[in-house]
């Protein structure tokens, strides 16, 4: 570790960290309906979308509705992005001339972009047609996220209003995240991708002629544009299949610092919103402090862990000074790739600038972690606001009856109802993770596509479900996944990671709305102050990643402790 | 305070019913109600299944048998402690019943006939409502009712454990009686107003009892929370089986069963009920009977509560606070006079004149001959009352009377006289007129005695986070003087009962809880309307129907007590949930490492705690989660104690003590039984 190394993760976050509160004020005025900046320019756009779509603004939804609404759009989006991978061969601006997606395949990537996992099973640039990547792919990459973003909005009119049974209009809020949010941000930084260096063409390659004069054909396509997206909704999906370790992905270290600004500040700044709509900034910023304490930390140990290094390679001579160098880009270097594995992985992003399966063993266990406790670091953009609530609500629930009250967030009681939902959601994960990881930890048609045995290969399996089921998309690199099994179970993860949580929460936010806003006097439970910031992390640590800890042990942990005897996977 | 509060729950007349009962209550078909215990008890009958197929093998019976008896002790512990919180209640519900039974009604034959006492004997329990009964001396009230005609002393000691007796008469607000109690002189008419089995008695028993305890909503929305823990957990171990296969160990079900088990929150599932029930016992020992446990728990959350003034507040009566003489009057003087005229004064008032001539003035009661000598007594025409004595006239009594009496008026009365008579009512109390003859001499400033010691409970349910309200039907500014020497946040004045209920909607609304205590008929909606309604024992039959929870000392601040209940309950679910949960990681830990040191003997880096072999690690978590049910019980009957020091300082304590507790003390106690489990050579 250096001091530089720490200087530039510090300066990301900060500058993150100062691009919460004007944004978070931005989207706090368009969910509520009032006029912004781009109102004047955007207002007769959103209202000509409404009257084509037959949408009645001033008819809101229950949540049972906005439920149905998400399901119903999803699942379209769905069925059109399966039909168009399928039949792509058929369809036009496929320069490359590439087949159909097989009906696995082309499952696991319709599940997989219509959740904001964007886990891709194929190479981009080798499978995918420009239309897929266009109209498919992107298509879901804004739609997804500004599904997060509604319900997330939904759970927060559930803290606001009292009273009532109406959470907001999905539709309204859909199109609102997608125009007012997600497409200007993606147009500023596309701009500034491209004047980075990045590639905007619907050229399929070129050829080139390298120093040595052998021809080489080079890759490229609407790369800038595909980037910008990928980060804003927390997509992750590369245009190229490395990701951004890729040069035209992310060619300079200031094109990597906006990589991770731009993914990590739209979730944070709707975790501000959040607080400005519930008439609490200070909640909005104690909830921001648990995600960022919590990255910090994932991010140094990583760090801490790279920069060890590997003391199998140090025995046969390798200098340590380097510290573990293997997957890594030099030009981002083990403190911004630290940082962006951290960053990544706690915010259900998926996208990559350095190889999770290569990071040492530890190294490799807090990215995997940090997905596990529930992508709430701040999470996806709107998944994990909601997620966060969730664990508040758990948080406030266990500890918040240690100051003699029934429990309360915001004001509104925590009772049976919620509870019975919030253990729905929370059960989810290690359902899904564990008992895929299990079955195909001792299945044949599982364990075949292992790269490395032993504790090495069954991080790959759990890594693959964990990136799943969260929603993540990142992979450990190794494990075959594109066969029928990964490719039919990871899309049933994704599906149920995504899904199976959402629907509980909608239900939740339901049964709050419904019910009066407490008064706070000075019996009541602070959630604004630092002690409920590190009671929060505690549950979300205990809650969410205890369980996980028996298969972290088979894997990454005794990976470590092997490592250190001598052995290597 | 009731004697059944001398109860020890260390006494061998609790403690060896508890242990049958517990044993009794392993029946599956009554430990459903209790997930987490019920999956321990499952799992506990599953290994000792194993155990008999080891005896048949020969391989490792030890281990498995001695893990079964330990899974069973932590079920037995578990249902243990519930039979104890019931313990107490049973034996107070024992002497009850006792009470309760042979009791006989002498229902009257004419009740509409007032002079005919003729009357049937019959059983108490085939009363019905409205029938009358005649209650005379020496008999048990043989139900719930009304006093229609007569007045008598009651002894109340069998419900309220109070021995002095009480007046219970026709209309007004002292005609309720209560099933069981006896007339001790006089007679009494009575019109049963409940149901045999409904009565007060019945209710309480049914309570004591915890036979109709229904989960209170927080209890249902905790037992959600650990339900759904232990599903978690199942998934996680169940899961590890194959994890572990693919490894290359071939768990046992017995160890995974015992890590089930440890990490399931089976201590704070073991203690839940008991939590519930000793709350509600301690809430019969500061003699409050509350009809549900929704009620307490309630009474945790209170915001705002709503007090009547007179006999809550202030004593109810106005008392002499000082004399003050007008301009060439001796302040002696006017206290003597002003003795001369109460002395026939048998009101409140006039005793505390007469307390207050000889306690401040050194004066001595006059002996009155009865020769010519006039008491000239109250009367509402009047308004005055006086004394005829050795030629003098004297009078006291409301200030325009006096003026009258003597002749005067306002402009007439002199400035220093007008001057008195206003800063007296301006500072909330009563100005009383004295003159002699012809003569003003000056006024008594009567005033409404606030309680000593009522600032000092206000101050300590504002530190709860409670703002007090008075309720009074004074006028606005004798209410806000009061309301500033008792040191309530608020009030509510000239309140008819519809104000009242208007009041308590409109806080309601507001998103806060309420409670109200009262005991008068005209009480009864707010009582009903407000989340925790506390009638006074005392109190009329509607009023004590419309509450949720009945007092039976009739003492207004007893909601400190009730609320500090509440709190207590809630935190003690809290504080053993959080350590529960907290615990879990020592016992990772202990396990992990142990179930896979064959193949891979790198993971006894994590055994950091230095246990002996892989068995003594389980055996040891196993014994070890067994144990600390026992070792919490006291904890879970006592209560977690409250401060009213606000809700951040009483969290981080909190947190520290049972979290920060919760994470290290098992590290510490696994070692301890380590240490035992292998210093005995029992594996």
């Amino acid at each position: 570790m250096s001091f530089p190394g720490w200087l530039q993760i510090a300066l990301v976050l900060i500058a993150t960290l100062a691009l919460v509160k004007p944004l978070g004020l931005y989207m706090a005025k368009v969910f509520t309906g009032e006029r912004n900046l781009l109102s004047p320019v955007l207002g007769p756009v959103e209202r000509g979308f409404y009257a084509l779509a037959g949408v009645r603004t001033d008819k809101e939804q229950t949540w049972l509705g906005y439920a149905m609404g998400v399901l119903l759009f999803s699942l379209t989006g769905f069925v059109v992005l399966y039909a168009m991978l399928r039949l792509q061969h058929l369809l036009p601006l496929n320069p490359q001339g590439f087949a159909g997606l097989s009906p696995d395949l082309a499952f696991n990537t319709a599940a997989s972009f219509v959740t904001n996992t964007n886990w891709q099973s194929y190479g981009g640039e080798t499978t995918m047609s420009h239309l897929s990547q266009m109209l498919g792919l992107t298509v879901q990459n804004f739609v997804s996220a500004a599904t997060g973003i509604a319900v997330a909005m939904a759970l927060t009119r559930a803290f606001v209003r009292s009273g009532v049974h109406e959470l907001g209009n999905f539709w309204v809020d859909l199109t609102r995240a997608t125009l007012y949010v997600l497409l200007p941000l993606a147009i500023i930084v596309a701009l500034a991708f491209v004047a980075m260096g990045l590639p905007q063409s619907l050229d399929a390659s070129f050829v080139a002629t390298t120093l040595e004069g052998a021809q080489q054909t080079i890759a490229t396509g609407p790369v800038a544009t595909q980037e910008a997206i990928k980060q804003l909704g927390t997509n992750g999906g590369g245009f190229f299949n490395v990701n951004a370790a890729h040069p035209f992905e992310n060619p300079t270290a200031f094109s990597n610092y906006l990589n991770i600004i731009a993914m990590l500040s739209v979730s944070a700044a709707l975790v501000y919103a959040f607080g400005q709509m519930v008439g609490s900034r200070r909640q909005g910023w104690a909830l921001i402090s648990v995600s960022f304490i919590m990255l910090v930390v994932g991010t140094g140990a990583i760090y801490w862990a790279e920069s060890y290094g590997n003391p199998l390679l140090t025995a046969v001579g390798v200098d340590p000074a380097m510290g573990n160098m293997e997957g890594k880009e030099v030009r981002f270097g083990q403190a911004m790739s630290a940082l962006y594995a951290a960053v990544t992985t706690g915010l259900s992003n998926g996208g990559v600038n350095a190889m999770h399966g290569s990071l040492t063993p530890l190294g490799g266990l807090v990215p995997m972690s940090l997905i596990q406790l529930g992508e709430v670091l701040p999470g996806g953009v709107g998944s994990g606001l909601y997620g966060l609530l969730v664990f508040a609500i758990l948080a406030v629930f266990v500890a918040g009856l240690m100051v003699g009250r029934t429990p309360e967030f915001l004001g509104k009681k925590v009772e049976a109802r919620e509870m019975k939902f919030a253990m729905l959601a929370v059960l989810i994960l290690p359902l899904v993770i564990l008992g895929f990881t299990a079955v195909s930890a001792v299945a044949e048609f599982g364990t075949s596509s292992i790269l490395t045995p032993g504790p090495h290969g069954l991080s790959e399996i759990l890594y693959a479900y964990t990136s799943a089921a969260g929603n993540n998309g990142s992979a450990f690199g190794g494990l075959t996944a594109n066969t029928p099994w990964y490719n039919t179970t990871l899309g049933i993860a994704m599906l149920l990671g995504r899904f199976a949580y959402l629907v509980p929460v909608l239900a939740i936010a339901g049964s709050l709305v419904a019910k009066p806003r407490a008064a706070a006097s000075t019996g009541t439970f602070p959630t604004d102050r630092p002690l409920f910031v590190g009671l929060l992390i505690g549950i979300i640590i205990i809650l969410g990643g205890l369980q996980f800890f028996p298969a972290l042990a088979l894997g990454p942990i005794v990976e470590h402790f092997v490592m250190l005897a001598g052995q290597s996977f | 305070m009731s004697t059944q509060a001398k109860i020890s729950i260390l006494s061998p007349a609790i403690l060896l019913p508890a242990l049958r009962d517990a044993v009794l209550k392993l029946d599956p078909r009554q430990l459903i109600r209790n997930p987490v215990i019920f999956v321990t008890e499952v799992v506990a009958l599953l290994v000792t299944v194993l155990f008999v197929q080891d005896l048949g093998g020969g391989l490792d019976a030890a281990f498995s048998g001695q893990i079964a008896l330990w899974l069973w002790f932590t079920v037995l512990f578990a249902t243990f402690a519930e039979a104890v919180a019931e313990g107490r209640g049973k034996a107070q519900a024992e002497s009850l019943k006792r009470g309760k039974s042979d009791l006989v009604a002498k229902k009257l034959l004419f009740p509409d006939q007032k002079d005919n006492r003729a009357c049937e004997v019959i059983p108490a329990t085939s009363l019905k409502i409205d029938d009358v009964v005649l209650v005379e001396v020496n008999d048990l009230m043989p139900g719930d009712g009304e006093v229609v005609e007569g007045v008598a002393s009651v002894n109340e000691s069998a419900i309220t454990g109070e021995s002095a007796p009480v007046i219970r008469e026709a209309g007004g607000d002292r005609s309720a009686v209560t099933g069981g109690t006896q007339v001790i002189s006089d007679w009494l008419k009575v019109r049963i107003t409940t149901k045999p089995g409904e009565t007060f008695v019945d209710r309480m028993i049914a309570l004591i009892e915890g036979a109709k305890r229904q989960k209170t909503p927080n209890e249902i929305a905790l037992s959600i929370l650990l339900s759904g823990l232990t599903l978690v957990f199942l998934v996680a171990v169940v899961t590890l089986y194959g994890l572990a296969a693919y490894s290359g160990t071939d768990l046992s079900a017995v160890v995974l069963a015992a890590l089930l088990v440890t990490l399931i929150p089976t201590t704070i599932g073991g203690l839940l009920s008991a939590i519930g029930i000793a709350g509600m016992d301690r809430l019969i020992r500061f003699n409050v009977i509350a009809t549900s446990g929704r009620a307490v728990e309630a009474a945790g959350d209170v915001d705002t509560l709503l007090l009547d003034k007179t006999g809550t507040i202030t004593f109810g009566n106005r008392m002499a606070s000082e004399f003050l003489p007008v301009a060439g009057v001796n302040e002696k003087d006017l206290a003597e006079a002003v003795l001369f005229a109460s002395l026939a004064d048998e009101t409140a008032e006039g005793r505390s004149i007469v307390a207050l001539a000889k306690s401040d003035f050194g004066l001595v009661e006059p002996i009155i001959l009865d020769n010519g000598t006039t008491f000239i007594p109250f009367s509402a025409q009047t308004r005055i009352s006086g004394i005829d004595v050795e030629g003098r006239r004297i009078r006291k009594g409301a200030v325009d009377a006096v003026l009258k009496f003597v002749g005067l008026d306002k402009s007439t009365a002199g400035a220093e006289f007008n001057k008195a008579v206003d800063s007296i009512a301006r500072s909330g109390g009563t100005p009383l007129a004295v003159a002699e003859a012809d003569r003003l001499l000056g006024v008594v400033h009567l005033k409404d005695v606030v309680k000593p010691g009522i600032k000092e409970r206000f101050a300590a349910l504002r530190a709860m986070g409670i703002r007090t309200v008075m309720v009074t039907g004074d006028n606005p500014v004798t209410a806000a003087a009061i309301a500033s020497e008792a040191g309530v946040d608020d009030f509510l004045a000239e309140a008819t009962p519809e104000q009242k209920l208007e009041y308590i909607r409109k806080e309601q609304v507001g998103g806060r809880l309420i409670a109200m205590c009262g005991d008068g008929t005209n009480d009864a909606p707010a009582l009903a309307q407000a989340d925790v309604g506390v009638a006074m024992q005392s109190g009329t039959q509607a009023a004590r129907e419309a509450g949720n929870m009945v007092d039976l000392d009739s003492s207004p601040t007893k909601l400190i007590e009730i609320v500090e209940i509440g709190k207590q309950i809630l935190m003690t679910r809290g504080a053993l949930t959080t350590f529960s949960i907290a615990n879990d990681v020592a016992k990772y830990f202990a396990i992990i490492p142990a179930l896979f040191l064959v193949t891979y003997p790198e993971l006894g880096a994590l055994n950091i705690m230095g246990l002996t072999s892989p068995q003594t690690a389980i055996l040891s978590a196993v014994i070890f989660n067994a144990l600390i049910i026992v070792a919490l019980i006291p904890l879970a009957l006592r209560g977690v104690k409250y401060r009213p020091v606000g809700a951040a300082a009483l969290l981080s304590r909190n947190l520290l003590i049972y979290g920060l507790g919760g994470l290290i003390a098992p590290f510490i106690g696994i070692k301890l039984v380590d240490m035992a489990v292998t210093a005995l050579g029992i594996i």
